[in-house]
C-alpha cells in the first residue's frame, strides 16, 4: 500500500497543529460553536448525542496492521474499547472527549493516518472495490488512482468549502462492487481499443434526501486528463451548485437542473482551459505511486479446490462460511476473505479493541500484514493461502469474525442511528439486532440468498437505504419512531433506487413485515432466482398486498 | 482608517467600500474607492476618467467574466464571502489570476476570517479585511498553516507530483 514520504507527512503533522490550534480556540471561546463547527467536521468531528464522534479516513479502506493495531490503542486508551466502520470505509470513534481529539490525531499522524475531510463540505474519502488488486474480475487496480485523487483532493484551496459534501468512488473491476453509480463523481477504469487506460466518468449520483442514479457524460476519459477534468467538474460545482438550501445543494441536483447534456458542455468548456496545463498526469507520477501497489511475494501455488472439498465434507460449518465470506482470487492457491462484522447482537461494523489488535495479528500471519474495511461495513483479508484457509477459519471462530453470513439478509449495512447520531430521525441499530435474531436460523438464511438489507435512521442515507434490496428508513411522526419500507434498490452496475412500499410500520413491527416480504419472495422466486430479480420480475405488488393485507 | 492584511502584513487601509445601493452620481472623483461591480457594468469608461484611484468588488453571485476585459481599470478587485463556509469566492479569484492575468491587489471582504487566509492565499488573494469583530494580527497566522501542497495555485504553477520530480 501507499507510503507516505516527506511531504505528505508533513501536511498530515501541519494539520495536527493546525487542528490543535483551531480547538484551543475554540475551547478559549475565541471561536464561536457556530464558527468551529465547519473547521471539526472538515477534520470529522461531530458533536453526537453523548460524546462528540470522531470519524477517522481509510483511504479507500486499506490499512497496515501498524495502523490497526494504533486504532486498538485509540480506542483503549480514548474510546470505550471500541470502534466502528462506517459505510465510506472509514473508521468512527464515538466517546472521545473533545479535548483529546488534538492528541489522537497525533497518534495517527505517527502511522501516517488522519481525519482530514472526512466529514464537511468538501471531498472525501474516495472508495472503490474492497477487492482492488486482487479481484479474478478486475481489468484496472483502481488503488494508484485512488491514492492520486487522495493526494489531489487534500486541502484542494479553491474546493475548500463546495455547497455539499462531494464522494467519488473508482471501480476498475467487471462488477461494480464500489457502487460507482450512487456517487457525486463514479469513475470506471476502462481500456480503449487501443489499449490505452481512461475513465468513464460519471456524475449527479447520490443518496441522501433526493436520490439519484447518476449519469456517464464521459465515455473515454484519457488518464493523463483525470485531475484536470475533475477539477473541471468541481469547479463548475463550486460555481453554479445550489447553496441557498443544503437540501438541494448537492451536485447531483445541478445536474439534474441544468440537464446532464448541459452540465457536460459546461465542464467540457472549462476544461478546454485546464485540460492541457501543468495538472496534467504525467506517466512518472503513475509509475511512483503504482509501485506501492505491486503484487505481494505470493508463491506459485496451485489451486486447493480437492482439499477444501474434503475438509467441507468434515465440517459443514466450514463448507458454509467458505460459499459466503470468502471471494475468488487472480492467483491460483489465494483467495480473499471477509470478516463479518455481523454477527447477532452487536452493532453491525462495531469491532472490539481487542478484535482489531486480533485482526492485525491475523493479517500479518496470513495475508501479507495488509487488510481493507468495505462500504459492507466488513473487513476483508485479501491475500489468504487455500492451504491455510481451514486454520485460519478456526481463528477466525475463536475471534467471533467467522458469522457465515456475508451478502445475507443478516449482513445489514447499517448507520449508527439515534442511539448515536444527532441527526437520527430514529434508532436503527435496535431494528438491525430484531431482525437478525428474527432470522438467526442459517439454513434459512442460505435458503434466502443473496439480498442486501440497508438501515439507515434519517433520510442522509447514511446507511444507503435507497439501494438496499430492502430498504428501511427511519422517520419522525409527531415524536415517534417510524420506519420506513422500500424494496427494488441496486447499488451495482446499472443501479437502481428502491421504490416505497407505503405506509410506515413501528419498531417492533418490523421483523413481521421483513419475514412477510421474504415470505413472497420465497413463494414466487423461480430456482436460483435472487431477491432482487424477483422483484424486478413481480414488481412491487405482491410485496404490498402481502405485507398491508388486513387479517393475515 | 481600518487595518487590513496586505500580502503578510498588517497596513492601514485607504481604499473605501462602497456598499451595492450607491449610485453613479454618489461616487466621489477624488476618494480611492471599491465600487459595486453593476455600477462598473453600466457606466463603464465615464469611471475612468475620475481623479482618485479604482477598484471594484464582486458579490459571490457575480462573476468575474464580467470585468475580464476591463482588467486594467482596476487596482483591485474585492470579492465578497457573504459566509465564512460560501467557497465561490475561491473559484473567482483563481480565474482572475491565471485564466484573465491579472496583476493587481485581489482582497477577501465580508466573513473572512483566520481559517480561510491559506486558501484563499493559494488561490490568488494577496489582501484581506478580517471581520470587524477580530484582530488582524492574530489572523495573520492563518497564512502558515501548511508548508506543503499537492496542487497547483495561483502561488503555486506546478502540481507536486511535478515537483518531487526535480
Amino acid at each position: 500500500m501507499y507510503v507516505y514520504d516527506e511531504y505528505d507527512q508533513k501536511i498530515v503533522e501541519e494539520r495536527v497543529k493546525q487542528f490543535r490550534d483551531q480547538t484551543r480556540r475554540y475551547l478559549a471561546g475565541e471561536l464561536s460553536g457556530e464558527e468551529y463547527r465547519p473547521l471539526r467536521l472538515q477534520n470529522g468531528l461531530y458533536i453526537q448525542r453523548y460524546a462528540p464522534m470522531l470519524r477517522i479516513a481509510v483511504p479507500y479502506g486499506l490499512l497496515n496492521t501498524k495502523q490497526v493495531r494504533k486504532l486498538a490503542q485509540i480506542a483503549r486508551d480514548y474510546d470505550k474499547g471500541y470502534a466502528h466502520v462506517s459505510t465510506r470505509q472509514n473508521f468512527q470513534f464515538n466517546w472521545p472527549e473533545l479535548e483529546e481529539i488534538p492528541d489522537i490525531l497525533a497518534e495517527l499522524a505517527t502511522v501516517q493516518m488522519h481525519a482530514i475531510q472526512t466529514s464537511g463540505n468538501c471531498i472525501r474519502n474516495t472508495t472503490t472495490d474492497q477487492f482492488a488488486g486482487v479481484a479474478a474480475d478486475e481489468l484496472v487496480d483502481p488503488r494508484p488512482w485512488c491514492e492520486i485523487i487522495r493526494q489531489w483532493s487534500t486541502f484542494h484551496p479553491e474546493f475548500a468549502h463546495l455547497p455539499r459534501k462531494f464522494k467519488i468512488a473508482v471501480n476498475g473491476a467487471k462488477m461494480d462492487r464500489a457502487a460507482i453509480e450512487v456517487h457525486d463523481i463514479g469513475l470506471e477504469a476502462v481500456k480503449n481499443e487501443a489499449g490505452e487506460l481512461g475513465f468513464r466518468v460519471l456524475v449527479g449520483g447520490g443518496q441522501g434526501r433526493t436520490p439519484y442514479v447518476g449519469a456517464f457524460i464521459k465515455d473515454f476519459l484519457p488518464w493523463q486528463h483525470l485531475l484536470t477534468y475533475l477539477e473541471a467538474i468541481l469547479r463548475v460545482y463550486n460555481r453554479y451548485g445550489r447553496r441557498d438550501n443544503k437540501f438541494k445543494a448537492r451536485i447531483k441536483i445541478l445536474v439534474k437542473a441544468l440537464g446532464e447534456n448541459v452540465f457536460a458542455e459546461k465542464v467540457e468548456a472549462e476544461w478546454a482551459y485546464l485540460k492541457d496545463g501543468p495538472s496534467m498526469l504525467i506517466e512518472a507520477e503513475v509509475e511512483r505511486v503504482s509501485k506501492f501497489f505491486v503484487d505481494p511475494a505470493y508463491e506459485a501455488l496451485e489451486d486447493q479446490s480437492e482439499a477444501l472439498a474434503k475438509l467441507e465434507a468434515e465440517h459443514p460449518g466450514f463448507a458454509r462460511w467458505r460459499t459466503r465470506n470468502t471471494f475468488p482470487h487472480k492467483k491460483p492457491g489465494y483467495i480473499a476473505v471477509t470478516l463479518s462484522l455481523k454477527p447477532i447482537g452487536t452493532a453491525p461494523g462495531d469491532i472490539t479493541d481487542k478484535q482489531l489488535d486480533a485482526v492485525a495479528d491475523l493479517a500479518d500471519r496470513y495475508s501479507f500484514g495488509e487488510l481493507r474495511t468495505s462500504h459492507t461495513q466488513n473487513i476483508i483479508l485479501a491475500d489468504v493461502r487455500q492451504d491455510q484457509l481451514f486454520t485460519l477459519w478456526n481463528e477466525l471462530r475463536e475471534n467471533g469474525f467467522a458469522t457465515p453470513n456475508v451478502g445475507l439478509l443478516t449482513d445489514m449495512i447499517c448507520c449508527p442511528g439515534g442511539d448515536f447520531c444527532s441527526l437520527a430521525n430514529a434508532k436503527s441499530i435496535p431494528v438491525a439486532e430484531s431482525i437478525q435474531r428474527r432470522f438467526d436460523d442459517l439454513d434459512y438464511l442460505f435458503d434466502i440468498g443473496d439480498i442486501d438489507l440497508n438501515i439507515s435512521g434519517c433520510m442522509n442515507a447514511c446507511g444507503h437505504h435507497h439501494v438496499g434490496h430492502i430498504g428501511i428508513l427511519g422517520v419522525d411522526k409527531k415524536g415517534e419512531e417510524f420506519y420506513q419500507v422500500s424494496l427494488g434498490g441496486y447499488a451495482g452496475r446499472d443501479a437502481s433506487l428502491a421504490k416505497i412500499l407505503g405506509p410506515s410500520f413501528a419498531q417492533e413491527e418490523m421483523p413481521d413485515v421483513i419475514e412477510k416480504i421474504i415470505n413472497v419472495y420465497v413463494g414466487q422466486r423461480t430456482e436460483d432466482e435472487r431477491f432482487i430479480d424477483t422483484y424486478r420480475r413481480i414488481g412491487i405488488e405482491p410485496f404490498k398486498e402481502r405485507v398491508y393485507a388486513k387479517n393475515h | 482608517m481600518q487595518k487590513i492584511i496586505k500580502g503578510r502584513e498588517i497596513v492601514t487601509d485607504n481604499w473605501h467600500l462602497l456598499p451595492k445601493e450607491t449610485t453613479f452620481e454618489e461616487i466621489p472623483n477624488t476618494d480611492n474607492v471599491i465600487i459595486p461591480v453593476a455600477l462598473w457594468l453600466e457606466h463603464g469608461h465615464a469611471l475612468t476618467t475620475r481623479d482618485g484611484r479604482l477598484g471594484v468588488w464582486l458579490d459571490s453571485d457575480e462573476e468575474p467574466e464580467s470585468i475580464a476585459d476591463s482588467l486594467e481599470h482596476f487596482q483591485v478587485i474585492a470579492i465578497n464571502f457573504p459566509a465564512f463556509t460560501d467557497g465561490r469566492g475561491f473559484s473567482y479569484a483563481r480565474l482572475l489570476r491565471e485564466r484573465f492575468g491579472y496583476k493587481g491587489e485581489i482582497r477577501a471582504i465580508g466573513d473572512v476570517l483566520q481559517d480561510q487566509l491559506y486558501f484563499m492565499q493559494r488561490c490568488g488573494f494577496d489582501a484581506y479585511v478580517i471581520r470587524a469583530d477580530r484582530d488582524p494580527e492574530a489572523a495573520l497566522a492563518g497564512l502558515n498553516d501548511f508548508t506543503v501542497t499537492y496542487q497547483t495555485g495561483a502561488d503555486q504553477p506546478q502540481p507536486l507530483f511535478r515537483r518531487r520530480l526535480a
